[in-house]
């Protein structure tokens, strides 16, 4: 492999608008090896429109978006190889097996007999779901309907994680139990993860936090760095600094002058 | 994409339509007893209503089930690819198609494996329906059975790739029937499917025998028609040759990332 870049996913200014809003607007940033980045955002701020166009199912207006040295524009199957995707909408065929949902994605992936059954066999042990594997999708409860997701997105060893809101709908213990995991999967594996939430919580634990709100980045930095910066006591508030209003600093409507 | 890779990537796909269309079981069912009812109901009052007229390919007097026979065949298609194009539909707004969408293969090859799947379905149905029709006593040359599989399978990969035309612009599953109604049925109605061109040429109806000239489907059901008799209707190889390059192309254009399909999304997180 030639993915002897630093980053393994960039984004370099990209822009986005549907009519005559702006959903992204000049947006940058960088994931290493490794490494957790929370994409924290409001409802509406930008995070979707984002993930779409990471994930190339948009072509951004404006800007570059490399995955591993692919540019997604002009190289979307060699970047979306190595992506994995938990979205935030469930995409399981409910009436087939746990197992046949993600021979589904192996195949999509190019991964044949043998090769498909024991990657599939191991991230399904990854997340505890060996026992699971005949069971139907529909009579998995949410969170474990989530692992599966999170399984079949390892299938074929992605070196980035997407993960869009991936905890809307589980319960506090499944969502503590799903933010272990890909933790764990950055530490174990290298994965670099982006995982977009409007909670703040959740980003606690990052390495880095990206702020988003109205298509732009308000704020970037580790948990402690901005707090420090938005001279508050917690997280939660330095967020709620960053994103109320649109008052203060967070001008808007500011175009054209990139 | 490797080679090796296209080929999973198209049984993934082919197999997940054939594995649904097998677990729904009231849907063979059913589109069979559409084209059946056809046959022997409606075709029963209308058994000698071609009087002494001999058209090509036929070379003798034929009853009227022998002449609808193709064009329930074009049905069975055209209803097929319609269907496929509501599953297409059904998986956007499930999600499931966002899954496919971001496999790393190109869209062109994924719209193909779609168009594909559908077809193995449509030609699987008019198999059983051949089949059905010839235990009921319907008089279809057994010869022709052979020649006619590559034209079902022209006639419903065109049909098919209408159906994912369709799939780009029908946003939401409850326009499907309005579409449906503007599509099939004028579709199937002025088409040689029930009768003969020349009927509505007789019968003053001219324009509607110069639709019937430059519908799609028209040239569909020839293709089968002929093929039964192991003839080669050239015209219509091309027509139908020339629509499914001309909706395929269209399909993958109307997919294409950098016009957005997926709607809905622009509203944001």
């Amino acid at each position: 492999m030639t993915d002897t870049h630093d980053a393994l996913l960039t984004v370099v200014d990209a822009a986005k608008s549907y009519g005559s809003r702006k959903a992204l607007d000049g947006v940058s940033l960088a994931i290493s090896e490794g490494e957790f980045v929370a994409l924290l955002g409001p409802n509406g701020a930008g995070k979707s429109t984002l993930f779409q166009l990471l994930s190339g199912l948009f072509v951004a207006d404006g800007g570059d978006i490399t995955i591993c040295g692919h540019d997604i524009r002009r190289a979307p199957v060699m970047a979306l190889a190595r992506i994995g995707i938990v979205f935030q909408q469930a995409t399981l065929d409910l009436d087939l097996s746990v197992e046949r949902n993600l021979m589904f994605h192996a195949r999509l992936h190019g991964l044949g007999g043998a090769d498909a059954r024991r990657r599939v066999a191991a991230e399904l042990a990854a997340q505890g779901l060996a026992d699971r594997r005949r069971d139907r999708v529909r009579d998995l409860s949410g969170g474990n309907r989530r692992k599966v997701e999170l399984a079949r997105a390892m299938v074929h060893e992605p070196r980035v994680l997407l993960m869009d809101e991936a905890t809307v709908g589980l319960d506090p213990g499944s969502r503590a139990a799903l933010l272990d995991q890909v933790h764990g999967l950055c530490a174990a594996r290298g994965v670099g993860v982006l995982w977009a939430s409007h909670l703040v919580d959740e980003a606690e634990g990052a390495d880095r936090v990206v702020v988003l709100h109205r298509g732009r980045v308000r704020a970037e930095g580790t948990p402690a760095e901005l707090v420090a910066s938005a001279g508050t006591d917690s997280l939660a508030r330095a967020f709620a600094e960053l994103t109320e209003g649109g008052g203060r600093g967070a001008s808007d409507n500011s175009d054209g002058n990139r | 994409m490797t080679p090796a890779h296209g080929l999973r990537v198209l049984g993934a796909v082919a197999g997940r339509e054939v594995e649904k269309f097998v677990h729904q079981g009231g849907r063979f069912f059913s589109a069979l007893v559409r084209p059946l009812l056809w046959l022997v109901v409606f075709a029963a009052g209308f058994q000698n209503v071609f009087g002494v007229s001999i058209i090509p390919p036929y070379e003798t007097y034929i009853p009227y089930q022998v002449y609808i026979a193709p064009g329930l065949l074009g049905m069975i298609l055209l209803f097929n690819g319609m269907q496929s194009s509501l599953a297409m539909v059904y998986d956007r707004e499930m999600g499931m198609m966002r899954l496919l969408l971001t496999a790393p293969v190109p869209r062109w090859y994924l719209l193909l494996s779609k168009l594909v799947a559908g077809t193995v379905l449509s030609v699987l149905q008019a198999i059983a329906f051949l089949v059905i029709a010839s235990l009921i006593g319907v008089d279809l040359p057994l010869a022709g059975m052979l020649a006619v599989m590559p034209a079902l399978v022209l006639a419903g990969m065109m049909l098919g790739a209408l159906g994912l035309v369709l799939s780009v612009h029908v946003k939401q599953l409850e326009n499907f029937a309005g579409t449906m109604n503007f599509v099939i049925f004028p579709m199937f109605f002025i088409s040689p499917a029930l009768y003969p061109l020349w009927k509505m040429q007789e019968s003053g109806a001219e324009w509607l025998y110069q639709a019937a000239r430059f519908n799609p489907f028209s040239h569909a059901v020839e293709l089968v028609r002929y093929a039964m008799y192991g003839q080669l209707q050239t015209t219509s190889l091309l027509v139908v040759v020339a629509c499914l390059l001309l909706f395929f192309a269209i399909a993958v254009f109307g997919y294409d990332p950098q016009r957005g399909m997926l709607r809905k999304t622009g509203k944001g997180a």
